[in-house]
């Protein structure tokens, strides 16, 4: 029979793959995901390094490494396979999340800590990608402030703010910067005493919490003056200001999350909502109460809010899947960080928020569901 | 282009392939196979119960003589294909991977016509002869499923049925037997459209055709005045074609979950149907060959052809002159929830709209990984369930809670499966469900 044929090519029975229908499927890949997430993350770590000089990269570059050396260890202790748990390149944005979490001056033993933290007792302890209720970085961040609360409140001041405080030798003419840089760090900027280990700085925030609650309002209104103003927070958005060194630069975050918004890999219901959510909130009580809270603007553009509300409460694995679940989660964190922020002792209240929602996420997607195609109301048969 | 005579609608959900290989075989005029020594009719090709044979091994055969007649009310009889002997009655390999019984008829090579019924003016005829005559004929939904079609067009009296929504959408990638028709055939396909329009007494006829065929759709237009029939475009989205989507984007009816279109008081219908009834009605012939698309990138030349029921897709093959020499894989139907074939000894049935062929470099085998909740599911099910929570219940084979978040409302259409970055395989896993709960249920 098959000699008779003509040169005609036949698919060979040995030839053909049997498999389930569908025969095509998308290019991408949970590693695609995840490069595309880094990619996102350039321009904070960019302005990171640009703030902070060359320690910000190495924190960046320490914390990427041990993360996925402690992934990779993990693996090797728990017998799976290395190559087939870190292809996805999950650890790589733990990693780099927990460096955009942490201070320019981290010493490399706290990298160290804080990866295994991430890793360890953030994912894989709960069987690896995907299970995790927890955002790693954050299990690391909030792990590492309890264990060291000194070395993790301690921030370094941006290269631009030491170099106001240079040019301005006298402190009459104040500069943003000289609200946050003690007298006597400001002294031996200004002396370029260059024996010292590091200067330190206060964070927007910071100063905001520790201002006592028990002088007069009127005050209290005046000493928000001085750091909230048009101004500073113009300082602020674009990143001039100590803090962590990835949550400094509001405006390279934004340029992260317009990527992320673009690729697709994040519900923009998550960040709208969360920043608007603060917004209204500290805008209410700022609105109505004067002095106990700065202005909205202020409470935006300070503290980890972009990083948290783009990057780490917009996680796949620890954030709702159904939009009207987003919702609920995001109006959550932004609950819950205005309120630390406001009355709380901490001075930022991003961290624990999404921790926080985070854990409620099973009951969020147990109740935000959607209501199948053609669903009818119809009474419930028993 | 066209006047934009027509309106639009879609549905919500869905995912479209950056490349859907429409173009290799768009252009392709359909052709009439050359007669095959030996066609292999399976004996049951349609949702129901099986036809009755009438035929024996060794009686000679006309063309479109009725081989099996109806057995029952869902059931439709089967016609040969050509004239000649019944060889055998043996069992050949199926589309499903099972073995059919089928009819095994040698050819005389005289493809010579028996007695057909006579010719109806359907303008003239009543409903009820026409229904009889489309149930005579064997035709069924060539589009998928292959459900009688008279049975389809006999709802329940306390169903009122308000529209007949024709399904022009052809949103498979890859396949362009029902684009080629329209284009060809308008006449036929809105006849048809028109002639099923009289049996159900409805005075709305819909045809939805997706945007990316506005041939066709100026095509039918050009037509569809006379037999007042609207034509509806429709967004290229898959699965536009579904039963349900087509008929939410078309009317902006939802079906009820759980229910079927006449409780939205609609009848869907293929194409290719149409054209079948047409020729029923019209020219007396009963359903014994379909176009149908040979086409992906393997193949030499892909093509729309018009195929014989009972070909075996090893002449189909060849009729597109033959595949490459990495060739991987056979699919009988198109890529997003056609089935894969082992045998080329499996023979076209009434709803077989392509055969896709696959070279190696369009064979994707991935590792699939745990679930990341990035939801891309939810946002590509057409039917609004949550594949990802599914997929994960029928894993740890909790299937009272995956009967809860309604896997039997899944269809299987497979745009779940398609957009997982992680490569889950979320089909199988609804499929087993829904496979398990109907065994509970008995």
């Amino acid at each position: 029979m098959s000699e008779e044929t003509t040169q005609l090519i036949l698919p060979k029975h040995e030839d053909l793959v049997v498999s389930s229908s569908p025969h095509i499927q998308v290019k991408d890949s949970v590693s695609a995901i995840m490069l595309k997430v880094v990619a996102a993350m350039i321009p904070a770590m960019a302005a990171g390094i640009y703030y902070f000089g060359i320690s910000a990269l190495w924190v960046i570059l320490l914390c990427s490494i041990f993360c996925v050396g402690a992934e990779i260890l993990w693996c090797l202790i728990a017998k799976k396979n290395v190559w087939a748990t870190i292809r996805d390149c999950s650890a790589l944005v733990t990693g780099i999340l927990l460096a955009l979490n942490l201070s320019a001056s981290t010493p490399w033993w706290v990298c160290l800590i804080g990866a295994f933290l991430a890793i360890w007792l953030g994912k894989q302890i709960f069987g690896g990608i995907g299970y995790n209720p927890f955002n790693p970085a954050l299990v690391a961040r909030v792990g590492l402030l309890i264990a060291l609360p000194g070395l993790m409140t301690t921030w370094v001041p941006t290269r631009q703010m030491v170099n106001d405080i240079r040019t301005t030798a006298c402190a009459e003419e104040m500069q943003i910067s000289s609200q946050f840089i003690s007298n006597d760090d400001a002294k031996i900027i200004a002396a370029e005493d260059s024996k010292i280990d590091a200067v330190t700085c206060a964070t927007p925030l910071g100063v905001v919490s520790t201002t006592p609650k028990n002088s007069e309002l009127f005050s209290i209104a005046n000493n928000f003056k001085a750091i909230d103003n048009c101004k500073a927070n113009k300082e602020y958005f674009l990143g001039n200001i100590g803090g962590c060194l990835g949550e400094t630069s509001s405006l390279a975050l934004l340029i992260g999350g317009i990527l992320l918004l673009c690729w697709r890999l994040i519900n923009w219901r998550i960040p709208v909502f969360f920043i608007g959510t603060v917004f209204v909130i500290t805008g209410a009580i700022n609105y109505f109460y004067p002095g106990v809270t700065p202005s909205p603007i202020f409470h935006v553009v300070t503290g980890g809010l972009m990083l948290g509300a783009f990057f780490m409460a917009t996680d796949m694995v620890t954030s709702p899947m159904t939009n009207s679940g987003a919702i609920v989660f995001a109006i959550g964190c932004g609950i819950i960080t205005s309120a630390i922020r406001i009355w709380g002792n901490y001075p930022e209240g991003v961290s624990f928020s999404i921790l926080f929602m985070n854990a409620l996420v099973p009951f969020i997607d147990k109740f935000c569901t959607r209501r199948v195609f053609g669903a009818v109301k119809t009474a419930k048969k028993a | 282009m066209s006047d934009k005579n027509y309106t639009t609608g879609t549905f919500s959900g869905g995912i479209h392939p950056d490349y859907d290989g429409k173009d290799l075989s768009c252009n392709s005029v359909i052709r009439i196979a050359p007669l095959y020594e030996k066609y292999e009719v399976a004996l049951q090709q349609n949702i129901g119960k099986a036809p009755k044979l009438i035929v024996a091994v060794g009686d000679e055969v006309k063309k479109g003589q009725k081989i099996a007649e109806a057995d029952g009310f869902v059931s439709v009889p089967l016609h040969s294909p050509t004239s000649g002997v019944v060889e055998a009655i043996t069992q050949i390999p199926g589309p499903m991977g099972v073995p059919v019984n089928a009819v095994v008829i040698k050819s005389d090579m005289k493809d010579e016509w028996g007695e057909l019924p006579e010719v109806l003016d359907w303008r003239e005829t009543d409903a009820a002869t026409l229904k009889a005559r489309i149930a005579d004929a064997g035709i069924v939904g060539m589009g998928g499923a292959a459900f009688p079609s008279a049975v389809k067009l006999s709802p329940p009296p306390e169903k009122k049925i308000t529209a007949l929504v024709i399904n022009g959408a052809e949103c498979e990638p890859y396949l362009t037997a029902d684009h080629r028709l329209m284009l060809e055939a308008p006449e036929r396909v809105l006849t048809g459209a028109a002639i099923m329009g009289k049996i159900l007494g409805v005075e709305n006829i819909y045809i939805g055709v997706e945007l990316n065929k506005r041939d066709a759709i100026d095509m039918l237009l050009a037509h569809a005045e006379k037999y007042n029939i609207k034509i509806v475009g429709l967004k290229v989205q898959y699965p536009q074609g579904a039963e349900k989507q087509l008929i939410y984007a078309v009317t902006d009816r939802k079906v009820p979950a759980g229910g079927l279109p006449m409780d939205a008081g609609v009848v869907v219908q293929n194409t290719a149907t149409c054209a079948a009834v047409a020729d029923a009605v019209i020219e007396g012939k009963p359903l014994i060959d379909r176009v149908t698309t040979i086409t992906g990138e393997a193949v030499k030349n892909p093509s729309n052809w018009r195929l014989k029921i009972g070909t075996p897709i090893r002449e189909a093959i060849k009729l597109a002159g033959g595949t490459t020499d990495d060739v991987r894989k056979v699919i009988l139907g198109g890529p997003m929830m056609g089935f894969a074939q082992k045998s080329l000894d499996v023979t076209i049935q009434k709803n077989s709209s392509g055969i896709l062929i696959f070279p190696e470099k369009k064979i994707t085998q991935y590792q699939s990984s745990a679930c990341i909740r990035c939801g891309r599911c939810l946002q590509g099910c057409p039917m609004k369930l949550n594949p990802a929570l599914l997929g994960r219940l029928i894993e740890n084979e909790k299937f009272d809670l995956a009967l809860k978040n309604n896997v039997m409302d899944c269809m299987e259409c497979g745009s779940c499966a398609f957009i997982c970055p992680a490569h889950r395989p979320l089909v199988q896993h609804m499929r087993r469900a829904k496979a398990e709960i109907r065994n509970m249920k008995k």
